[in-house]
């Protein structure tokens, strides 16, 4: 018997049990759409995740005051010192490394803003006209702060887009003036709606040079400094000598914390991959479930069809032959169940990217390999037994009167 | 062409040794009409089993045209049931769910025949067989008769020596059995060897050679010097 004959002699048998065999395949079909589904999901929240991420800037170290590792005693500790605050010159000889393209300090705090009679309470954020790139953020109206030295204060701001729809109206606000607290500052630039990013919304914010927002809040120090790599392999290197520098500024003590963004993003890239991994192997089981069905159902079509088996036994076909013929039912019911649930997991993923479009909802091509994979393995696996109790069916028995 | 030596069957029920068959000795030639009597439990359907290398015997060995096929492993058993043997049974044994057409060409499908070949050959013998307006017919909607010359027609497609007859108008009817039996030995007449079983004395004495089997041992062999 060859192979042609053999897959249309299963298929003619799967058409003769028209229930059984849908039943089967929708079995299989859940299972793989399930897989499907799932890890597209959990992919989906692992893209949304790294986008909202990379949307912050890239090649970002950024270094902030206090030590938060718990690694070894702190020899200031020890001497009862506190940490000292970050300064702007330290976020000056920040620059002195060669793996360093440019650096943003950030203080941030809030004060009452007031145009005309409107007035609201705002964040303001003092940094320097390099945290425009570094943060990928983009104008609207007018320019981003001028690149001053940052000891160096100037009276001048770039409002968020939500402040200047709230304090100005439609009214154009470059070149007015506003007032922060007890300050006036000029209205440089608007930025573009930019939305919420990780919390951090700029639509609310006013900026204005890091020195003037010292004067503002009576400070001198930094909320934290962000540090861009020249590239992607300098990551680790401007890392490090922002650790050395910030060290040699504080007489020896390592007293800041300097992350990288790779190293926080790969973090919840681990997660939500473990939990796609998760989610995922749970749909699996499903699938095996949907596997001991067939396994039963084979078994009970072995028993329906012991006549027939015989029958062909006597018409000349060895065990083998029949072993490859229930076989082949296996993979054609367990073929056909998963190219439906690979479909209906496309379909099921289509219509979650339709109604949630900020989900980038696509399943990873392994889960779609794997959930094939599976679905396939375990028609085939749960049908070996079958296939043998079939193979190995005395003939006479099964052609004896009843 | 086949030939037993001193062949048993022995089956065990429950601890307890159950012999069908005991010490059969058997020669028949090619192309012999040959009927097994005997009254119910005497080993007939288990001779024939074994002739139709559908069981093995317990000892002794069988020769077929002078092969010893009690030593062949399964898929050689198989190829000779294939080229060889032709069985015929009393409940027909169609596939329920093949057409009269494809219940007939299953033979020629296990034997690798290839598609073009097979519609032929199943074409021709539905003609002769009187069968060409049932083809597409699913033996539920055929007759006991007709499904006793499908099954035939499936049993002679390989052109096989021999055929194997387990009270094949048992379920039938007279006219209906008479008919399948003189279709039967159509095939006998073209040089098939024909082995039957019944229980029917008047159907037994139309074969030229007649067996009496009583509990596992062949009691009589006798021979019709005219034949009917
Ligand atoms: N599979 C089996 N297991 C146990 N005993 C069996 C088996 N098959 C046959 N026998 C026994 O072997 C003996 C012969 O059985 P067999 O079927 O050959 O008789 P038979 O002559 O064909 O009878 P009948 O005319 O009723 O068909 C009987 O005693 C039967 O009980
Ligand atoms: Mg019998």
């Amino acid at each position: 018997m060859n192979l042609t004959d053999t897959l249309l002699f299963a298929s003619g048998s799967l058409r003769g049990a028209r229930t059984r065999t849908l039943l089967m395949i929708l079995a299989m079909s859940i299972g793989v759409a399930a897989v499907v589904i799932l890890t597209a999901l959990g992919e989906g929240a692992r893209r949304y995740v790294v986008g909202q991420f990379s949307s912050l800037g890239s090649n970002l170290v950024i270094v902030l005051p206090g030590r938060s590792e718990t690694a070894g005693v702190n020899p200031g500790m020890l001497l009862g010192q506190t940490e000292r605050d970050i300064v702007l010159d330290d976020a000056q000889a920040l620059l002195r490394s060669t793996a360093v393209r440019r650096i943003a300090p950030l203080t941030i705090g809030t004060a009452q803003a007031s145009h005309g009679a409107r007035n609201r309470e705002v964040v303001v954020l003092g940094s320097t006209a390099d945290l425009l790139p570094i943060r990928h953020m983009e104008l609207a109206h007018g320019q981003f702060l001028p690149a001053i030295d940052m000891q160096s204060a100037s009276p001048v701001c770039v409002l968020g887009a939500k402040i200047k729809r709230e304090l100005f109206g439609s009214e154009a606000a470059v070149g007015a003036w506003l007032h922060l607290g007890d300050r006036r500052f000029r209205v440089i630039g608007v930025l573009a709606s930019q939305g919420e990013s990780m919390g951090m919304n700029t639509d609310d914010l006013v900026v204005v040079p890091v020195a003037s927002a010292h004067m503002l809040f009576n400070t001198q120090a930094l909320f934290r400094v962000l540090v861009e790599a020249k590239s992607r392999d300098l990551i680790a290197r401007a890392q490090k000598d922002a650790e050395d520098i910030m060290m040699q500024q504080h007489g020896g003590e390592r007293d800041v914390t300097v992350i990288t963004q790779d190293a926080v993003l790969a973090t919840f890239d681990r997660i939500l991959h473990a939990l796609t991994l998760a989610v995922g192997g749970i749909a699996a089981i499903s699938l095996s479930v949907a596997g001991v069905l067939i396994m039963n159902v084979m078994l009970i079509a072995v028993a329906q069809r012991t006549q027939e088996i015989g029958l062909l036994k006597a018409l000349g076909a060895p065990s083998s032959e029949i072993r490859r013929l229930f076989f082949a039912e296996a993979v054609l019911l367990s073929g056909i169940g998963s190219m439906a649930g690979l479909l209906l997991g496309e379909i099921g993923s289509a219509v979650i990217g339709q109604v949630y479009p900020a989900l980038p909802v696509n399943a990873p091509w392994w889960a779609v390999l794997a959930a094939f994979g599976t679905a396939l393995g375990t028609g085939i696996l749960f049908s070996v037994w079958p296939a043998r109790r079939a193979a190995q069916l005395d003939p006479v028995l099964a052609l004896a009167r009843r | 062409m086949i030939e037993f030596a001193d062949v048993s069957r022995i089956f065990m029920v429950g601890g307890q040794e159950v012999p069908a068959l005991r010490n059969i000795n058997l020669h028949l030639v090619a192309g012999e009409y040959v009927s097994i009597m005997g009254p119910s439990g005497s080993g007939k359907s288990t001779l024939l089993n074994l002739i139709g290398l559908l069981d093995r015997p317990s000892s002794g060995t069988y020769r077929l045209d002078g092969l010893d096929v009690t030593t062949l492993d399964d898929e050689h058993q198989a190829q000779v049931r294939r080229e060889k043997i032709g069985f015929v049974f009393q409940f027909f044994h169609l596939v329920p769910r093949l057409s009269a057409a494809m219940n007939i060409e299953l033979p020629l499908i296990l034997a690798g025949v290839p598609p073009q070949e097979r519609k032929e050959r199943v074409g021709q013998l539905l003609e002769s067989y009187g069968l060409a307006d049932r083809a597409g017919h699913r033996p539920d909607q055929l007759s006991g008769g007709q499904r006793q010359r499908v099954a035939i027609a499936r049993a002679t497609i390989m052109r096989p020596a021999v055929l194997l007859a387990d009270e094949p108008t048992g379920n039938l009817d007279q006219t209906t059995g008479k008919e399948v039996m003189s279709l039967l030995e159509q095939l006998v007449e073209q040089g098939v060897a024909l082995i039957l079983v019944t229980h029917d004395p008047a159907l037994g004495q139309r074969a030229a050679r007649q067996l009496q089997m009583v509990d596992g041992r062949i009691v009589s062999d006798t021979r019709n010097i005219s034949q009917a």
